[in-house]
């Protein structure tokens, strides 16, 4: 099989405007190891992109790119068709990019008001923290997310597992974001708090917000996700779209390598 | 628990409701028990000492003494949040103390003469800024080379104690200004009894006008309340130091000689019977509050304490929030040395001469003070309160036993079980209820 451009955006959802998020050739290396080589990647407005592949191929640093902790070696990121530097989380935000760490990056000994406004914080007229709206304001969406959810005062660390990934949710959502990236967001969840993440996922993505998802873990995403792209050893196998193709297929993709016909093929697709 | 007892109140329901009824009022029982511990050694010392330990005069050098090391705690504290240390406070303390005395008995009044009214403040701004320098310089050498900040400091430690050698060759410097002595305490450094009722009176107000603002914004944005009995009762508790305090430095009298010589100095006749005179606050005493007040303030109502918390809770968290770790950092040790800047004041002023081993084994005094004071090496958890707290028991504890004639070798090995014990208990503490 051939390959043709760089692996992305089916002709089909180009009538659909501009992409949101286009990253273009990105690589970066570790003393030495490429960890990403030349991976595109697309995401449209309303749209979840499920990012599959091992552990190690690639796609938490990838992703990492986008949301300014690592910056890239090579490559390009557009946003709404723009090209932009992404050098800082700050940045990332400042473009509306929100990220939900696998580690969920909370900051255990403070209250969850203070874990969602984090370098964000509201300030009185003073310039003093505002805790009192702080805290309003995160009772209220917090509300939206778990509304049996009490306790606001005590550090995050007193809480359960899927209360503190409300905590980082509601951080990632406060701020109007456009681009969700969720890092293995159900890792850690039972089947009743996954099932909740599913619906939200949904909810988020009628509102027109793009979300990348990121598993190591087909069964996750393929569900929830418009498209999934897979990585093996730091380069993009193949794009596809779920409706084109089988979870066996894409299973085959993440194991081999290995290409289907429905998939756009990347340049780390196996050639044969 | 048992399910199986219907029993109305089981002891351990109990106790659940009594921890529950201190997190509602916001009562940190950690600090309940540090005072508590203050409590027991006050009167343990008093009683050893035949009553002279709880005399106004005690306690009021005891205050003085206690507020260097306290200056120098409140910073401790933000740099063990971050999860470093500092273990060149002492000698940084020991460095600005000497540059202090040079330029104050050397370089000013060369310029203006001596016993000039601005050389105090001159002095102050001088320690104040090159203890910031000293310490931002090791806080970027900590944040942006990423050089471990025990091994910074520790050389820090080494440079500055003989930095200090290396400002008069070893030699010491005296007197100081007339102006600049009363920041280290003694009968100069007494602010007098009215004043220190209407420092006395203030704080009170502040502490009712705080407790009300609070209260009214919780209320506005419809948070739960602590109840009104509490409220009362904690600025009640505030107001009741306050006072005591105040109660305590007026009582201790000045000596008979200086008292009748204020006297005539403001024309007034000196009375047949003699008159008592009270000192009043100390001004290091009074350094030391203002401190801790704006440290507090910077520490809870500052998006920079917020940052610094957050930094010693979860460092990778902080910076993918777009925090600015490193930056964050220099600056909690610029501050750091800034502090080590006012105690060198403190202390230059209270011993009345700049020598070279000012300051010696400070760093340890400084780190116990904090740590003993609840502020965890694990980083994230610390107060400045808890921290001044801690100075006050490390003082009383070595004042007390030079009270009682406790041998200076055992009082060190009575600091360092107390600092240990301290420890246990708090991680004990931690581990049930934290």
């Amino acid at each position: 099989m051939s390959i043709a451009e760089p692996a992305g955006l089916a002709e089909p959802l180009a009538d659909r405007g501009a992409p949101l998020i286009e990253m273009r050739d990105i690589s970066i290396a570790f003393g030495g190891i490429k960890a990403v080589d030349g991976a595109s990647l697309d995401l449209m407005p309303g749209e979840v992109v499920g990012l599959l592949g091992h552990n190690g191929a690639g796609k938490s640093t990838l992703i990492k790119i986008l949301s300014g902790a690592y910056k890239a070696d090579a490559g390009m990121i557009r946003v709404d068709g723009r090209e932009v530097a992404i050098a800082s989380p700050r940045d990332a935000k400042r473009h509306g990019i929100e990220t939900i760490y696998q580690t969920l990056a909370l900051a255990d000994n403070v209250d969850a008001a203070a874990n969602i406004f984090l370098g964000r914080e509201l300030l009185t007229g003073w310039g003093t923290l505002d805790d009192a709206t702080m805290e309003s304001e995160t009772r209220k969406v917090m509300g939206r997310l778990n509304p049996h959810f009490r306790r606001f005062k005590e550090p995050v660390k007193a809480l359960s597992g899927g209360q503190r990934q409300s905590v980082a949710i509601a951080r990632a959502i406060y701020f109007n974001a456009r681009v969700l990236i969720m890092d293995e967001p159900t890792a850690a969840l039972g089947p009743a708090e996954t099932k909740q993440v599913a619906e939200l996922i949904l909810q988020l993505k009628k509102q027109g917000i793009g979300i990348f998802l990121i598993s190591h873990d087909l069964h996750d995403v393929f569900d929830l996700a418009d498209r999934v792209t897979v990585m093996k050893n730091g380069r993009v196998v193949g794009t596809a779209r779920t409706a084109d193709v089988t979870q066996d297929e894409v299973l085959g993709m993440i194991i081999s390598g290995k290409c289907p016909p429905a998939a756009v093929a990347g340049p780390g697709a196996l050639r044969n | 628990m048992t399910e199986t007892v219907p029993a109305p109140a089981s002891p351990a329901l109990e106790r659940r409701s009594l921890a529950d009824r201190l997190r509602e009022i916001e009562f940190d029982p950690r600090m309940i028990g540090m005072v508590a511990a203050l409590a027991v050694i006050w009167l343990g010392f008093d009683w050893l000492s035949d009553g002279a330990f709880l005399s106004s005069r005690n306690l009021w050098n005891l205050l003085v003494q206690t507020a260097s090391i306290a200056v120098m705690a409140c910073g401790m504290v933000l740099v063990i949040v971050t999860r470093n240390i500092d273990l060149s406070v002492g000698s940084m303390l020991g460095f600005v103390g000497m540059v202090v005395g040079l330029v104050q008995v050397r370089l000013l009044p060369g310029i203006w003469g001596f016993e000039h009214p601005a050389t105090w403040i001159v002095s102050l701004l001088v320690a104040v800024c090159l203890g910031g320098l000293v310490g931002l310089l090791q806080g970027a050498l900590i944040a942006y080379l990423a050089i471990p900040s025990f091994i910074v400091t520790l050389g820090g430690l080494l440079i500055w104690r003989g930095a200090a050698w290396w400002v008069t060759q070893g030699q010491t410097i005296a007197p100081m200004d007339s102006r600049f002595r009363p920041l280290g305490g003694g009968v100069e450094g007494a602010i007098g009894t009215t004043a220190s009722w209407a420092i006395g009176i203030a704080a009170c107000l502040a502490i009712c006008a705080a407790a009300a603002l609070i209260r009214r914004r919780r209320k506005r944005f419809g948070f739960a309340l602590r109840p009104l009995w509490a409220e009362i009762l904690i600025a009640a508790i505030g107001c009741g130091a306050v006072i005591a305090t105040v109660t305590m430095a007026n009582s201790y009298a000045l000596p008979a000689g200086i008292a009748r010589r204020l006297v005539e100095a403001k024309g007034g006749t000196w009375p047949e019977g003699g008159l008592t005179i009270g000192h009043g606050l100390a001004v290091p005493v009074l350094v030391a509050l203002a401190v801790g007040i704006a440290m507090t303030f910077l520490a809870n109502r500052l998006r920079f304490g917020r940052y610094v918390f957050a930094i010693g809770g979860n460092p990778e968290a902080a910076q993918l929030s777009g925090v600015n770790t490193r930056k964050v950092l220099m600056l909690v040790f610029g501050l750091m040395g800034a502090l080590a800047g006012i105690s060198a004041c403190i202390s230059t002023a209270r011993l009345n001469a700049a020598t070279n081993a000012a300051g010696t084994l400070d760093e340890l005094y400084v780190i116990a003070a904090a740590v003993i004071g609840g502020t965890s090496l694990a980083g994230g958890v610390g107060t400045i309160v808890g921290a001044m707290l801690g100075a006050l028991v490390m003082q009383s504890l070595q004042s007390g036993m030079v009270l009682i004639g406790v041998d200076a070798p055992l009082q060190n090995i009575v600091v360092g079980i107390v600092l240990v014990i301290a420890v246990w208990l708090d991680g004990l503490y931690r581990k049930r209820l934290g």
